[in-house]
């Protein structure tokens, strides 16, 4: 008999669907493997499926799903990855999480991840570092590196995470697998804890192309707890494409560059998949994206500005942790926060705190919107020319443990690739994009606001002629 | 400086009004007052991680129609900010409020022009448990977020006002047209209406400001009337002694009449605001004004106007009349029942109503407007005396009924006209009394009153004064 967890989520469902298999030998499985996690991917685990839908009627078939620790998720532990929340239950479910569970993907367990999302290697985690499945002294990127590694090891058959300037695309990258960041608003933030309001957006994280697109499926649509939210424009399909005829492709130049910093094995492992496509049908083409070298300047003001206020109520009066040794309410702040956030999380208070003060808001926040909004035009114009851009996920492998950690610029560099889709709020995918040293390289496509059914369609022709292999590290 | 007598106060009120919405600003929580606290409490008024606010549409409406009866402009398109500060009372660390593009701006009440009219979310209150119930050597502080949350609207007045009764009186002109519009219980004791003050002092005739500090929280009109003259003063005072006044906030003491600084220009805070990502924009249409347009009703300024251009009333009693609305309501019904003039139906409403009703709804009495208004016509046609309808009107308060039923079983008719009935009683009170006739006689006008008296005595109330007077002095051949 096959081992269930060789199945991919899509098959493992439609057995689930087709009364081949018990949805609770699909859970314990899971449930095995994720209570044996050696990479401290899971900071918990759950005990059974709870009272998700009924697996044999639902879209989902029972599967279960990783989400990672910033999801609210009733009852069960929710800390984005912070020691100020350490132990707190929330009393209601995350939207996502109760549409997954609705369309029959019950919660397998919340996974580690850079403290309230701060973070490329999720080493920020108030709990310990997750390892690199493929590499047990790398990084897995971050910050939704333990649902990136839970998934990539086969301790879960899918998982979420939530990117604000890359960290669902440049984990997947970093442990071989597929990370989709939706469209700003096709999935709701409510219950997600908030890192940069304006930024974050939930998303699947995936073994395959499929596999990301039917979890996609069941998270998207307008939500009236989410202002923020929009109506997913048409039904999220399963991908089935074979060839990318006609299929326009542009390669920024300013994310090719020297200056991106594009390791050679990265840069070849992109141009290789570039002539994959053209065999496939699509064109190549030279593009400009004459802001985007601003992109990762402007996120690093906007991102702690909203963060520096999304953080403000983490002060020790109701929830979370408190300190004991304070004489007064200024006290009482202080020491909670100074003994709660970690150094990155402090860091990004105080640059986000400086930038929104009186007098030097225009300088910063001000002029790094009107960044934002150049940026956004560049792709509206690029979008003209091309359906979609093309680049190297992250400029690198998985880096190793410790490596980056006392220069956060370096760090911030990981991201230099992923951070302007979201600042202009369009989707962009991940898939794994071969090896280079043995490691995982990551392929980024980005398209127009709700064009996740054609990109998925692009990235899984790409991933077939691809025909990545990463079942080793799920072994 | 010169002498105090140069010196002009400069007074701008900014006032909060909760709105009496069902729910509140950003959560789907019912509005409550009174009830045990934390009992109206979710995710998002608790601030809990990862919640989300959603803006009520009934209070962005509410809020335009105040701007509406304030003549402001109401923009196409305003955003939320979050303003940002620590207090225990915030639970998410910032207030959302409006900035520098609010939802209105400009207008005018009465003579004083509006600044800006905005929209945010209540605080949540805060107690101290000890005895004093104060911050200050209490034994803990805790929360009730019952009300965090409730939607505020918050009016900002230009520098306008130049006298403390001017600002208490324009702040009850705001008052009675929020309760117009049905929009807040505007209940300072409750703080459904809480009102701070900038004031300023400065030579008359300048048309520079002064350097303003701003009066805190004053909970009553009365408080505001005589904090502001406290402040006027202490301002004034420190002028007239070649000294500079500090900008600071300053909290007034009614016990003690003085002012208590609250918080002083170096510790201001730097509300770091910021567009509010979590919020779309409020993008205000053609037919949301339209439909608060349709639902805006005559303001008590503008009734009391009409009262006066159109009804002849005496400015007075026009604005009492207009200004407690449940009394112009019922001198509208009265006026309505036909039969009355309405200067004297409002005096009878103003003062004899009011008087034996206190502060009750005329609407809730027993006295239906039908009754009061032919109970004035009859007392105008001279059918009953105003003594006598004083009578009548205490005998519908108690049990209601039909005036000219209660007059006819009472015995209560006026006594005079053309049947000598009342001739009678006036010569018998004549003749009872000749040393007071003579007096009379003899020029001394007051000795009238003892004859007069008698005759209302034996008349129990029901003949005219005036009538009786001229019966006397024609029977006397005066």
């Amino acid at each position: 008999m096959t081992d269930v967890t060789s199945l991919s989520a899509v098959e493992a469902a439609e057995r689930v669907r087709a009364g081949e298999l018990a949805p609770v030998e699909v859970f314990a499985a899971y449930r095995d493997r994720a209570a044996a996690d050696e990479l401290n991917a899971f900071l918990w685990v759950a005990d059974d499926a709870g009272d998700a839908a009924d697996p044999a009627t639902s879209p989902l078939g029972g599967v279960p799903i990783a989400a990672k620790d910033l999801f609210c998720t009733e009852g069960v532990p929710s800390q984005a990855g912070s020691r100020i929340l350490e132990g707190y239950r929330p009393p209601y479910t995350a939207t996502v999480v109760r549409r997954l569970a609705e369309a029959g993907a019950p919660l397998l367990g919340k996974t580690n991840q850079d403290e309230f999302a701060m973070g490329s290697s999720t080493e920020n985690s108030g709990y310990g570092p997750t390892l690199n499945p493929w590499d047990r002294t790398r990084v897995p990127g971050g910050s939704s590196g333990g649902s990136a590694a839970a998934v990539a090891a086969g301790l879960a058959p899918w998982a979420i995470g939530s990117d604000t300037g890359g960290s669902i695309r440049q984990p997947a990258a970093l442990c071989g697998i597929v990370g989709l960041k939706p469209t700003y608003g096709a999935c709701s933030r409510y219950g997600m804890i908030a890192f940069a309001s304006s930024l974050d957006q939930a998303g699947p994280l995936a073994r395959d192309v499929r596999d990301a697109a039917l979890l996609f499926a069941h998270m998207v649509g307008r939500d009236e707890r989410d202002a923020t939210s929009l109506e997913f424009p048409e039904p999220v399909r399963l991908p089935e494409a074979e060839r990318l005829d006609g299929l326009r492709l542009g390669v920024p130049e300013e994310l090719s560059s020297d200056e991106a910093g594009i390791e050679p094995g990265v840069r070849e492992a992109v141009e290789a998949s570039l002539g994959l496509a053209e065999e496939l049908g699509a064109t190549v083409q030279s593009i400009q994206l004459p802001h985007a070298p601003h992109a990762l300047s402007a996120y690093y003001l906007i991102a702690p500005a909203e963060a520096s206020s999304n953080l403000a109520r983490y002060d020790g009066v109701r929830y979370g942790l408190r300190v004991d040794d304070y004489d007064t309410l200024l006290e009482m702040y202080e020491r909670t926060r100074a003994a709660g956030f970690g150094p990155e999380t402090k860091r990004r208070i105080m640059l986000g705190t400086y930038a929104l003060s009186s007098g030097y808001y225009d300088a910063y926040y001000g002029r790094a919107q009107r960044v934002r909004t150049k940026i956004s035009e560049d792709f509206r114009a690029a979008f003209e020319d091309v359906d979609f851009v093309v680049t190297p996920t992250a400029p690198t492998v998985a880096f190793p443990l410790g490596a980056k950690t006392d220069d956060p610029l370096a760090m911030y560099l990981s991201d230099y690739c992923t951070v302007p889709m979201p600042l202009a709020g369009i989707p962009a995918i991940s898939i794994p994009n071969g090896l280079s040293e043995g490691l995982p390289v990551g392929l980024q496509l980005a398209g127009p606001a709700f064009s996740e059914n054609r990109l998925l369609d692009a990235a899984y022709a790409l991933e077939q002629a691809i025909g990545f292999d990463g079942s080793a590290v799920r072994a | 400086m010169s002498p105090a007598a140069a010196l002009e106060p400069v007074i701008g009120l900014e006032i909060h009004v909760q709105l009496s919405t069902r729910t509140k600003m950003f959560c789907g929580c019912e509005l409550s007052f009174g009830d045990p606290p934390n009992t109206h409490t979710c995710p998002v008024c608790l601030g809990l991680p990862g919640a989300l606010p959603v803006a009520n549409a009934r209070a962005v409406r509410d809020a335009l129609l105040i701007g509406l009866a304030l003549g402001s402009d109401l923009a196409p398109r305003s955003i939320f900010h979050r303003k940002n500060y620590f207090y225990p009372d915030l639970p998410k660390g910032y207030q959302i409020s409006q900035y520098d593009q609010p939802l209105c701006r400009g207008g005018h009440l009465g003579d004083v022009r509006i600044h800006r009219v905005h929209m945010e979310e209540d605080a949540a209150k805060l107690v101290h448990i000890g005895r004093s119930g104060r911050i200050h050597g209490s034994d803990a502080s805790v929360v009730d977020f019952n009300r965090g949350g409730t939607p505020l609207v918050e009016v900002v007045s230009e520098p306008d006002l130049r006298a403390p009764a001017q600002a208490r009186e324009w702040l009850e002109l705001l008052a009675v047209t929020l309760r117009r519009l049905d929009v807040s219980d505007v209940r300072m004791e409750e703080g459904s209406l809480r009102c701070d003050a900038n004031v300023s002092v400065r030579q008359a005739g300048s048309e520079e400001l002064g350097v303003k500090t701003e009066l805190k929280n004053m909970n009553s009109f009365r408080f505001i009337e005589r904090g502001i003259e406290a402040e006027i003063e202490r301002q004034s005072a420190i002028l007239e002694a070649g000294g500079e006044v500090e900008q600071e906030t300053l909290h007034f003491d009614p016990r003690t009449g003085e002012l208590m600084p609250l918080r002083s220009k170096e510790e201001a805070h730097d509300y770091r605001y910021f567009p509010e990502p979590d919020l779309i924009p409020v993008d205000v249409t053609e037919e949301m004004i339209a439909a608060a347009r349709s639902a805006l009703p005559e303001l008590p300024a503008a009734r009391a106007e009409r009262f006066q251009d159109e009804l002849g009333l005496h400015p007075d009693t026009a604005r009492v009349l207009a200004f407690r609305l449940e009394l112009g309501d019922y001198f509208e019904a009265a006026l309505d029942a036909d039969g009355a003039e309405a200067q004297p139906l409002a005096n009878w409403v103003v003062n004899e109503l009011v008087g034996q009703l206190e502060d009750a709804d005329p609407a809730e009495s027993n006295v239906a407007p039908e009754a009061l208004a032919r109970l004035v016509a009859m007392v105008e046609g001279k059918e009953v005396t105003a003594g006598a309808a004083k009578q009548v009107l205490a005998r519908l308060v108690a049990e209601g009924g039909d005036p000219a039923a209660i007059i006819e079983a009472e015995d209560l008719a006026a006594i005079g006209g053309d049947d000598g009935e009342l001739a009678e009683i006036v010569a018998r009170a004549i003749e009872a009394d000749p040393d007071a006739a003579d007096k009379v006689r003899g020029g001394n006008a007051k000795a009238i009153g003892a004859l007069v008296g008698a005759v209302m005595r034996e008349t129990k109330g029901r003949a005219d004064g005036g009538e009786v007077t001229r019966l006397i002095r024609e029977q006397l051949s005066l």
